[in-house]
């Protein structure tokens, strides 16, 4: 009777049946095992996901409105959505410009925004909608900082035509938010959704009507 | 390979290489499946390893809770409701941990109700006790601080009640008062400092439950026979015998278990909790929750405000002198005519303090409160030396073998791992 063997002490359930053909035990330990993992895995399964964002941090994360006529040509306003800053920047004609300067985009990383780091209707040359106003999310793509907004030419290294220095490790960006390479970054900003309600008024946090299905989850890093 | 070969039963040579240098598979495999166990440890035996899970469960969803909780007298109460509505599954961790904490008491008390029974206090086994009797001690203050926490009604007249039994002491009373509670009312820094100490202690219990293993492994598990292992006749291996009757054991307890969590969630608390914290307007009735009602019932029944709070320590203090209290050398009362029936007596006392500390201090209640409050104390102190000196045990059995053999039926010859020699 070698189910009896396991009488002796010391000698484990585990040990019988070791070669040869599987025994009954091998079945009942594998199956019994199994099911524990299953348990296991399902009282697990609360607990990881009481530590993802909770309904009410959710419903803060609804769409916001900001009024765009309060921004004078050449500011930028910081709002928080979702407890992240957003940049909006009124752009000048001159500013816009720089974009366009082709010895410049030749320094850029990504000039064309191929990497998904923008909604579909925000990839061209300005990354926006209206190219007067530029809608970033305001968080480096190398470690998460808040770059500095240097409108200035010149004012972060000679040359400077004016964007974005990040503080933290000296990454830059223009004012579309593309990266130039040489720069730890290795990301363009990311534009979050947006729309215009009005001629004015923007709400973040939604695609327009035809704007697809664009959200900050899909995009490559934030 | 220079030293000693590792001895774990592996075929498996990245465990047997592991286990050469740091030999965890072979202490698991001494303490929890070789481990010799006394053959006749009935169902009582399962409720220390349900106690160690039960401390587990109650770490493992409170530092979940952690996580989404305010300790803050102007978020505490709506962190709490926003746990149970917003967070996911928030409602869970949270009616595991609430009910978990009766739970673990349930299961601590039957545990400590059958040390009592089968004499597990006695020679050599003191401080195995004395150390289990501390493990009471702290899950009594880590439960007064958990119940603090989510800032109701009686969160807050709670730790107000408990807090001022401090006054009590001559003297030093109001300075020690004022002291725990880092003001002159319960506020801010007194649910501040509950917040750690609520964080902290599970910790110290679990250190003290190292403490109450390492005693316990030193002589070994007392049975139900109460007389000593003289040998490996007398011994099952601790796998599988005992982790399949522990697991069984476990899941029963945890259907129980479950069925308050998750049908009758609000059972064992009390509704006034779910009221905020209000400093200016006292509930009708003060209760603790039903684990510490026996208690509290002998606070309220000593008429004296110093001896009430005395007598309410001592009637948990009392409990380490219990192995020099009990003057009879028998540990099982299976075997002690009189103790057998006397052992009832305290069950019922404890049952009617409780039922007493539940009840307004009226009537009858007073009567029973203080009849029992008296027995509870002439029990340990008067009943327990002399039925030692004067009850006539009966007949010890040879060993635990031949006991557990002779009661099956089955000759003690045959067929039994170690008989033969």
């Amino acid at each position: 009777m070698a189910d009896l063997a396991h009488g002796k002490p010391g000698a484990g359930a585990a040990l019988s049946g070791g070669h040869g053909a599987a025994s009954r035990r091998d079945f009942l330990t594998i199956a019994g095992n199994a099911i524990a993992a299953v348990g296991a895995a399902c009282v697990a399964w609360p607990f990881i996901d009481s530590m993802n964002p909770s309904a009410d941090v959710l419903a803060a994360g609804a769409p916001v409105d900001i009024d765009l006529s309060h921004v004078q040509p050449g500011q930028q306003i910081v709002v928080l959505w979702r407890s992240r800053p957003i940049f909006i920047v009124n752009r000048t004609p001159d500013l816009l410009k720089t974009l366009q300067d082709t010895k410049d985009i030749s320094l850029l990383s990504d000039p064309d925004s191929d990497v998904l780091q923008q909604p579909g209707y925000a990839k061209n040359w300005n990354r926006s909608i209206q190219p007067q106003y530029l809608v970033l999310v305001g968080i480096c793509t190398h470690l998460g900082c808040i770059p500095s907004f240097m409108p200035q030419a010149n004012s972060v290294s000679p040359g400077w035509l004016g964007g974005y220095f990040c503080p933290c490790h000296g990454s830059r960006y223009d004012l579309s938010g593309r990266v130039y390479s040489g720069v730890p970054a290795p990301y363009n900003l990311p534009v979050p959704p947006y729309r215009f309600v009005s001629k004015t008024v923007i709400r973040i946090g939604e695609n327009p009507p035809d704007g697809g299905d664009f959200s900050l989850d899909s995009i490559e890093q934030i | 390979m220079s030293g000693t070969p590792s001895t774990v039963r592996t075929n498996n040579r990245l465990v047997k290489w592991i286990d050469t240098r740091l030999p965890i598979f072979s202490f698991m495999q001494d303490a929890a499946m070789d481990y010799p166990e006394p053959r006749n440890l009935n169902y009582w035996w399962n409720f220390g390893s349900l106690a160690g899970i039960m401390l587990v469960i109650m770490i493992v969803t409170g530092i979940f809770l952690a996580m989404q909780y305010t300790p803050h007298v102007d978020h505490a109460f709506n962190s709490v409701e926003r746990l149970m509505r917003d967070v996911n599954y928030g409602w869970l961790l949270r009616y595991l941990h609430m009910n978990g904490a009766s739970f673990f008491f349930i299961v601590v008390y039957i545990h400590i109700f059958r040390g009592y029974y089968y004499g597990s206090y006695k020679e050599p086994r003191e401080l195995l006790w004395m150390l289990g009797v501390l493990i009471l001690l702290l899950m009594m203050a880590t439960a007064f601080f958990g119940y603090v926490l989510p800032w109701g009604q009686m969160s807050y007249w709670g730790a107000t009640v408990i807090t001022n039994l401090f006054t009590a002491i001559p003297v030093i009373g109001n300075p020690i008062h004022t002291w725990l509670l880092g003001g002159f009312a319960v506020d801010n820094p007194t649910l501040n400092r509950f917040f750690s100490l609520h964080y902290l202690l599970p910790f110290v219990i679990a250190g003290v439950v190292g403490l109450h293993l390492i005693a316990l492994r030193q002589h070994g598990s007392n049975n139900p026979l109460g007389i000593a292992v003289k040998g490996p006749q007398d011994q099952i291996p601790f796998h599988p015998y005992y982790t399949i009757k522990d697991m069984f054991g476990l899941g029963v307890f945890l259907i129980i278990y479950a069925i308050f969590v998750f049908e009758l969630p609000n059972a064992l608390g009390d509704p006034q909790n779910y009221i905020q914290a209000n400093p200016l307007q006292t509930p009708s009735e003060i209760v603790p929750e039903w684990y510490l009602l026996p208690f509290y019932a002998i606070l309220r029944s000593i008429p004296d405000k110093l001896i009430g709070v005395l007598a309410m320590f001592a009637a948990i203090f009392i409990l380490f002198l219990l192995p020099w209290l009990d003057t009879s050398r028998v540990r099982s009362s299976y075997f002690r005519p009189i103790h057998k029936w006397v052992f009832w007596l305290l069950v019922i006392d404890v049952v009617a303090l409780g039922t007493v500390g539940a009840h307004r201090p009226e009537g009858a209640y007073i009567v029973v409160g203080r009849i029992a409050t008296f027995y509870y104390f002439l029990h340990f102190i008067v009943l327990l030396p002399l039925i030692g000196w004067f009850e006539r045990p009966l007949p010890l059995p040879e060993s635990i073998a031949a006991a557990v053999t002779k009661k099956s039926g089955v000759p003690s010859a045959s067929a039994q791992p170690g008989a033969a020699e």
